[in-house]
This record gives C-alpha cells, sequence and structure tokens, in this order.
C-alpha cells in the first residue's frame, strides 16, 4: 500500500497540470501547470527506480556495488532518464517564459485570451 | 580497415555530430567575420549531407532490410546485450535512410537560401546555430533505435523550431505562435516521457528492438501497451501536424521565417515517421505475432486512415479560405500530411489483417504511395514554402489582398511557384501525381468512398493554389512594392528543390525503386516491385510520365505552331485590352462588386457555412482550448484501441 | 529599484564562497558520487540568481558569458569526437589506460563479458573523458543559466531588452 502512494502523486501531479493548461487562462499559471506535468513525469521515473523495497540509495559508485553481495542502490537507469528531462523541462521553461514575457513586453499580454492574434 | 569503411561505419554518428559541432562553434566565428559564419553555417549542412547521401548509398545497396547498428561509447569485443540496455544504439534502415536523404537535401536549400533571406536581420549566429541544432534533431530522431532518445531529440527540435520561430522579434505575433507551439509540444513530449516511463517500467529496457519483441511476446497484449500506444500515436501524430492537433502547426509555420518553415515540414515528416514505426516496427515487430498483436495493430492502421482523412480534408478547406499566403501553405502542409498518414494507414490495415494476397494487391503500394508522398512533399512544400518567402521578400506583406503583379518582375520565382504548385494539386506529370496515383489507386480499392475523397482534396488544393498565383503574380502591380528579381542566393536556394522536383517527375520509378522500395522493405518486408522501366505499377493501372511527356510536348508544338499563323499584336482598343476579372464586371446600386483576392471562392464558402462556422469557432486561438482537444485525441485514440 | 538590505548583501558575500565551492564539488566528483556537470553548474546558476537579487543589475560580462558558454559545448562535442581515433564516437579513450589526465589506471577488477568491472574504490582521477565532459558541461551550464537569469532578471528590473 505504502508504495503505492508515489503513483497515485504522479496521476494527482499529471492531472492538475493537464486541468490547469486546460482550464485556466493566466499565462504563469499555464507554465506552472506545465512545470506540474513535468514533475509528475519525473516523479514517476524515479518511482520506478525503486522497484524492490531493498534499494533505497542513489546510484553510487563504489566497491559494493561490483564486488559486494547485497546492491544497495536503486536502479540507475531512471535517474539517469530524469536527469535529462530536467535539463530539457529548464530549457523549455525558460523559452516559455521568455516567450511570456516578451508577449507581455509587446502587447501587455497576461492571459491566453488576449493571446489570440494568430487564429482562424 | 579503410578509411572509407571506418567513415560508413561511424557515418549515424558524425552526420548527428557534425551539425551539433557547427551549430556549437557558430557563435565563437561569427565574432570573427559574417561571410566565415555564413560558410561556416553552409558548410555544415554539406559535410553532413554529403555523409548521409553516401550512407544512404550504402543502406540503399544493401535493399534496405538490414539496419545498420551503431551503439555509441561501444568497444570492440564487447557484448551486445550488455550494452544495449544501457548504451544509446542507432539504427539506420531504409526507412531512416530514406527520410535522412528529404532531410538533408531540405537542409541544403534551406540554409543557401538563408543568406541573403535573413541578411537585414539581427542575431544570424544564433539562427545559423538553432538551424544546425533542428537539422541534427532531425537527424537524431530518424536514426535513434532508443525510445527515451527519441524524446531527447524530439524536445531538442521542439525548442530550436520554437527559438526559430521567434527570430523575428520585431513582430509580436511571432512570440504568440512560437509560444504556442511550445506549449504544445512541450505537453505532447511530456506525456510521451510518462509513456516511456511506463513501457520502461514494465520491460526493463528503452531499445526499440528489445521492446519490439517483448511487447506481446507471450501472446497477450497488456492494457499499458496499449494506453503507451495511444498516447505514441497521438504525440508523433501531433508533431507531424494531424488533425485535430494541427491547431498550433499554422501559427509557427506561418511566423517562422521562410527557410525554416521549408526546414519544419520535414522535422514534421519526422514526428510522422516516429508515427510509423510505433505501428510497423515497435507494435508489428516480430512476424509470429499472436491475433491480438495483429488486432491491435489493424485497429492502428483504421485510427492513422481516420486521422488521414480529418487532416487532409479540415486542412485543404480551411486552406482555401485563407487571405495570409504562408497560413494557407501551412495548411496545405497539413491537408498532404493527410495523404502520407492515408497512404500508411491502409497499408498497415490490409498488412494487419493477415490477407496476404491483398497486402500484395494492393496494401504494399499504398504503403509505398504513402511513403513515396513524404519524398515529394518534402520537395515540393519546401520549394512553395521558400517562393512564398521570396513573394513577402519582395511585396512586404504576406496579405493576398495586398498583393499582386509579381509575375512581371519575379519571372523566375514565378516559375518555381508553378512547378511547386503542379506537384501539389497533383497535377500529371508532376511527382506529386506519380505519388498520388499509387496512393488514389489502392485507396480506392480499399474503400472507394475514401479514394474518392482523396481526389477531391487534391481539386481543392488546386483550387486554392490559383488563388494564390492569381492573387500574387497577376494583375495590377501594387506601385508600394519594391521590384527585381529576389537575390541570387535565394533562386539558389529554390532551385536546388524545383531541379529535384522536374527530375523526379519524369523519373518516379527510379526514385520507387531505388529509394522507396528499399523503405517500404524495411518496415513490410521484402515484396514485389513497383516501379519498373520508367513506368509506375499500382496494380491496377500503370503511369509513365515520359508518354505524356512526349504528347504534352506535340501540343505544345501544335500550339505554337496554330499561334504563328495568326494574326500578330493584339487588337487596338479590342476586348484584349481589358484586364481579366473574374467573371463580368456589374454593379449593384451603382457600386460596383469588388472581391478581394482572399475571398474569390466565397461562393463556396458560404455553400459550405454549416461547416465552416464551427471550424471557425474550433480554431479560436485560446491555447487551453488547443491542448484540450489533444488530451482529448489522445483518450478517444486510446479508448479507440482498447474497444476495436 | 530599491537596494536590498545589508543583511542580505552580508550574506550573500559569506555566503558566496561555500555555495561556489560545493557547486565545484558536485561538477568535479560527478563521475563518482550523485551529481555531474548539471547539477553542479544549477548549483552555481541560483548562485549567480542571488548574486543578482542582492546587488542588482552589475555590469555582467555578457559576452564573455556565451564564450565561456560555446566553449563548453564545443570541448564536449570534441571529446566525443576524439574517441573516433579509438573507433567509436564517445569511446572513453583515456579511461583506465595511464593517460596523464584522468586516465589512472584502476588495480583490480574482473572482465565481465568483455566489460571491465573495477572492484577497488574508484580512484578520483580515474574516469577518463567522462570528467572531462563533466566540467565542460558545468562550466557550459554555469554560463547558459547565468546568461538566462542576468537577462531575464534585467528585463524585469528594467522593462527593457537585455538590460540597456
Amino acid at each position: 500500500m505504502m508504495s503505492e502512494i508515489p503513483y497515485l502523486a504522479v496521476v494527482a501531479l499529471i492531472a492538475i497540470g493537464l486541468y490547469i493548461v486546460m482550464f485556466k487562462r493566466n499565462l504563469i499559471k499555464l507554465a506552472m501547470g506545465i512545470t506540474l506535468i513535468e514533475t509528475g513525469a519525473n516523479l514517476f521515473l524515479i518511482t520506478l527506480a525503486f522497484r524492490s523495497g531493498d534499494r533505497l540509495s542513489a546510484p553510487v559508485f563504489t566497491s559494493q556495488i561490483m564486488g559486494g553481495s547485497a546492491p544497495a542502490y536503486s536502479l540507475p537507469t531512471p535517474h539517469a532518464l530524469t536527469l535529462t528531462s530536467i535539463v530539457i523541462g529548464v530549457a523549455t521553461t525558460a523559452l516559455l517564459l521568455a516567450f511570456f514575457m516578451k508577449l507581455y513586453q509587446k502587447f501587455r499580454v497576461s492571459t491566453v485570451d488576449e493571446m489570440r492574434r494568430l487564429r482562424g | 580497415m579503410s578509411f572509407y569503411d571506418s567513415l560508413i561505419e561511424n557515418a549515424p554518428a558524425i552526420i548527428i555530430a557534425i551539425p551539433l559541432l557547427f551549430a556549437f562553434a557558430t557563435p565563437l566565428i561569427s565574432k570573427l567575420s559574417k561571410v566565415l559564419r555564413n560558410a561556416w553555417a553552409i558548410m555544415g549542412v554539406l559535410f553532413s549531407g554529403a555523409l548521409m547521401y553516401v550512407l544512404a548509398w550504402e543502406v540503399f545497396r544493401d535493399g534496405g532490410s538490414v539496419a545498420r547498428t551503431y551503439v555509441f561509447g561501444g568497444a570492440e569485443g564487447t557484448s551486445f546485450d550488455v550494452l544495449s540496455n544501457i548504451r544509446i544504439t542507432f539504427y539506420v534502415d531504409g526507412m531512416a535512410a530514406f527520410m535522412g536523404l528529404i532531410m538533408a537535401t531540405v537542409a541544403l536549400g534551406a540554409v543557401i537560401y538563408s543568406l541573403s533571406f535573413v541578411k537585414k536581420y539581427t542575431g544570424q549566429d544564433k539562427y545559423y546555430t538553432l538551424l544546425l541544432l533542428m537539422l541534427a534533431a532531425n537527424f537524431g530522431m530518424v536514426f535513434t533505435g532508443d525510445i527515451f532518445n527519441l524524446f531527447v531529440w524530439f524536445e531538442v527540435s521542439s525548442v530550436a523550431i520554437c527559438g526559430l520561430v521567434a527570430f523575428r522579434t520585431n513582430r509580436g505575433e511571432s512570440f504568440e505562435g512560437a509560444a504556442k507551439y511550445l506549449i504544445y509540444s512541450t505537453i505532447a513530449g511530456l506525456l510521451l516521457l510518462f509513456a516511456i516511463g511506463i513501457l520502461y517500467g514494465q520491460y526493463g529496457h528503452l531499445n526499440l528492438e528489445y521492446l519490439s519483441a517483448a511487447i506481446g511476446a507471450d501472446g497477450t497484449i497488456l492494457i499499458v501497451d496499449k494506453i503507451v500506444l495511444g498516447i505514441l500515436i497521438t504525440v508523433f501524430a501531433l508533431k507531424a501536424g494531424a488533425v485535430p492537433m494541427h491547431m498550433a502547426t499554422p501559427d509557427a509555420y506561418s511566423e517562422a521565417p521562410a527557410p525554416i518553415t521549408a526546414m519544419m515540414v520535414t522535422a514534421s515528416q519526422a514526428g510522422l515517421y516516429a508515427v510509423f514505426r510505433t505501428g510497423w516496427t515497435l507494435y508489428g515487430g516480430n512476424i509470429s505475432r499472436a491475433a491480438a498483436e495483429l488486432d491491435l495493430i489493424h485497429a492502428v492502421g483504421y485510427v492513422l486512415v481516420i486521422l488521414g482523412l480529418l487532416s487532409m480534408f479540415v486542412g485543404v478547406t480551411l486552406a482555401l479560405v485563407q487571405k495570409d499566403i504562408k497560413r494557407l501553405m501551412a495548411y496545405h502542409a497539413i491537408s498532404q500530411t493527410g495523404y502520407m498518414l492515408l497512404g500508411v494507414g491502409v497499408g498497415l490495415a490490409v498488412y494487419a489483417s493477415g490477407d496476404n494476397t491483398d497486402f500484395s494487391l494492393y496494401g504494399r503500394t499504398a504503403l509505398a504511395g504513402g511513403i513515396f508522398h513524404i519524398f515529394n512533399h518534402a520537395l515540393y512544400k519546401g520549394l512553395l514554402f521558400l517562393t512564398a518567402g521570396a513573394i513577402i521578400y519582395k511585396a512586404g506583406t504576406r496579405d493576398l489582398n495586398k498583393m499582386g503583379g509579381l509575375g512581371r518582375d519575379m519571372k523566375m520565382t514565378a516559375l518555381f511557384f508553378i512547378i511547386g504548385a503542379l506537384a501539389i494539386a497533383g497535377i500529371p506529370p508532376s511527382n506529386g501525381f506519380a505519388s498520388k496515383f499509387l496512393i488514389y489507386e489502392s485507396v480506392f480499392h480499399f474503400n472507394p468512398v475514401i479514394g474518392a475523397i482523396a481526389m477531391l482534396v487534391s481539386l481543392l488544393t488546386l483550387a486554392s493554389f490559383v488563388k494564390v498565383f492569381y492573387a500574387a503574380f497577376m494583375g495590377p502591380k501594387n506601385s508600394e512594392m519594391k521590384t527585381g528579381e529576389v537575390p541570387r542566393s535565394m533562386l539558389i536556394g529554390m532551385s536546388v528543390l524545383a531541379g529535384m522536383i522536374l527530375v523526379f517527375s519524369f523519373l518516379p520509378s527510379l526514385v520507387l525503386s531505388e529509394i522507396v522500395d528499399p523503405a517500404v522493405t524495411a518496415l513490410a518486408g521484402p515484396g514485389p516491385e513497383i516501379g519498373t522501366n520508367l513506368t509506375l505499377f499500382s496494380g491496377q493501372g500503370s503511369w509513365n510520365a515520359l508518354v505524356l511527356l512526349g504528347v504534352l510536348s506535340i501540343v505544345l508544338i501544335l500550339g505554337i505552331l496554330i499561334r504563328s499563323w495568326g494574326q500578330k499584336g493584339t487588337v487596338p482598343n479590342g476586348e484584349g485590352k481589358k484586364p481579366y476579372l473574374f467573371g463580368n464586371p456589374t454593379e449593384v446600386n451603382g457600386n460596383p462588386i469588388v472581391v478581394p483576392a482572399s475571398n474569390v471562392y466565397w461562393g463556396f464558402v458560404k455553400a459550405l457555412q454549416k461547416y465552416y462556422r464551427p471550424m471557425e469557432k474550433m480554431h479560436s486561438g485560446l491555447i487551453n482550448e488547443y491542448v484540450f482537444w489533444f488530451v482529448a485525441t489522445a483518450g478517444m485514440v486510446m479508448l479507440a484501441l482498447a474497444f476495436l | 529599484m530599491e537596494e536590498m538590505s545589508p543583511i542580505v548583501k552580508t550574506i550573500t558575500k559569506i555566503a558566496f564562497a561555500p555555495i561556489f565551492l560545493f557547486g565545484s564539488y558536485i561538477i568535479l566528483h560527478g563521475h563518482l558520487t550523485p551529481g555531474g556537470g548539471f547539477q553542479g553548474g544549477a548549483i552555481i546558476g541560483t548562485l549567480m540568481a542571488l548574486y543578482l537579487i542582492a546587488f542588482g543589475a552589475v555590469k555582467w560580462r555578457k559576452k564573455l558569458l556565451s564564450i565561456i558558454e560555446s566553449m563548453g559545448l564545443l570541448v564536449f562535442i570534441g571529446t566525443a569526437f576524439l574517441g573516433l581515433t579509438s573507433g567509436y564516437f564517445f569511446f572513453n579513450f583515456i579511461g583506465g589506460t595511464g593517460f596523464p589526465l584522468f586516465g589512472e589506471k584502476l588495480q583490480t577488477g574482473e572482465l565481465i563479458d568483455g566489460v571491465f568491472f573495477p572492484s577497488n574504490n574508484a580512484p578520483l582521477l580515474s574516469s577518463g573523458t567522462i570528467a572531462v565532459m563533466n566540467i565542460s558541461v558545468g562550466l557550459e551550464v554555469i554560463a547558459g543559466l547565468t546568461l538566462i537569469i542576468v537577462a531575464m532578471g534585467l528585463f524585469a528590473f528594467t522593462g527593457k531588452e537585455g538590460g540597456e
């Protein structure tokens, strides 16, 4: 039961994020919603790394891993994936916020309703 | 091992590494000199493209069914099984090489065109950096054999594209288009990441080859497989710009600089490639598959057909009413994407129905037509976007109502436009006709109604390009416009693509047998050839461009002869002096009726008012609603896959 | 813009060195413990954000930063290219070979399926190209994040692009 709580958190984060992106009109809230979805996806990957109970610590390069009997580390691959997606998330969030700042500078746009010059 | 052998062995990595290396060095080089930077950027595209051509030649020589595997950082003597889980692998088979070939060609045309096109803008070092980054991401998306790596290239591609869409910082609208596209593709990318997480949690691997073998291995399809499949198809279809996930695509296409739009077409085709890979390879991989898996990819085939039909029809009908020239062309790009989805979807549906005679009769033809159309579409749509850029460059406006008479000064651009327009409308003997011919014939066999819709869409495409041609090149000249032809580098960039269209219009079977057939073989296994001896065989009919060329040239000679017998010069003050306007000019209550160029088909639009009103409401410009459509489509595709 | 209080400024001055040291440690030790170029670079990037908030829009050498950014990326991709001399892109050509920089030999270990798994605690300079790439990525991230923060911060302070 306890091990399923992270998955519930993942579903909640992604659902809240999607709700915000679909129904909130403020541009900054939109960026927050996207960040929430991203957090949910990252949490999902991290949770996958802890599939069995004895893998607890972050992957550290020690002699125990290769030579010792009990590997006390979690799967390293999802950590690498999460890290990559965090880096990508930083890039996209920064770019998105830069666009919003420029839009505000150009047209004083702060909500989605004002951002519909391109349509049809 | 000779130098050439080791070059070919490392080519998949080097093709991607060269644009990256050149991209990272561009900011430093541009501090030295501007000319050097331009040469540097062209060299980056040229080296990478040349290596891509060599690699493609090697792959096609093998027949395309054997993938060339490249393990990053792999040392000799290490066993592949140990490393496949942790190392990134690249697979280049016929299909990937086919896509890479297209990307290299279009990028070359685009970068040459850029030289004069972006000359007057600041921040050109960033422009070329992002252009090279985008090229690397495009190559990466089609080469990669690791699903997480696919996500990374997907995001690199989106970020580079959005940076380029917002390149014209003086236009506020460009930020709007870029922001919408970025929100759309970021949410799609995050759902893709979620799906990758599910796959990793289920199978413990990220390697596409391994996953393809593992999915449905014990004869059952799990519910998570269906969820993942639904997400993957929707996300990649969004990247490809399929209706109803297309809403941000026209915004970004129309706001990006023209050469970038031409490259964005190939980027969207990388998404299309990923859709096809998901359907054919990831889920349809091992032939000894169970009935459950066959049923699933049968349903995928139908999903692709429905998405394709929607894209074709919605794209073309909305293009017909646009007044922004680039937006119009962007909707056509969506519409043409529908043809590829339709062809490949029909191929997949027939393939998965398990009827081998049907598949060799018309399923394989549909698949080949869809893939051949990717090649043709990249060439003519790239060319059309470049001509649109040339028109905007000279006319200073993108509004069809405000331009006119450009044909007098821009004869070469007009010629290139005609070549591209004939190809996109599928008028024989263009290359667009050759691929559409295969799609019509095979889809008609699959379902006559769909075949008829495909032809109708071609007709509407022709109609809207007649409108553009009339508005931009014909008619009286606007005195405010600059005169003269566009700079030479833009003409060279356009002629690269136009020349290839002309060559491949008359040799479609050459492309089919040498390039498309290996790609089809890579997806569906070996089968009968479709093009031989300069003639295409669709299974029902055949098409030879050279015969038609002969007939057309005889007609042309006859026409010239008849013209030479007539009276010289025009009759003074006769009917010939009057400009031709659509219909006869009439007056209502003393006021002349004026129909703006963008609204030439007002009768058609009025008749279809019931269709256009809700469409206008759907394309509201609200990014919330766009995201809602995407999420709803993903849900619907998942439901369809779960219950079909 | 109003100036920050002396408390903030003093704390920033005091905290500067430890944060910088911690970030550098994360970068340089990335091949042995959790961390690496991006994480350490992000820590130093936050330090720059703190500095910007405390001291406001001082003169930032943006040209130098962008050169550092490009150089970091170039070193990264260049190291990957150098792997081609040993046959593969991204090949770790100096790891464990006794090469002077980062190439210290691992003493004991066993060969499993052709991959050398060391059994001793790995020495600091044994990772070969990984450490080089970590450092270059670290430099790139420091410069890149600082540029982003400075551009956005100056834009927020002055309302103008680039803050000039």
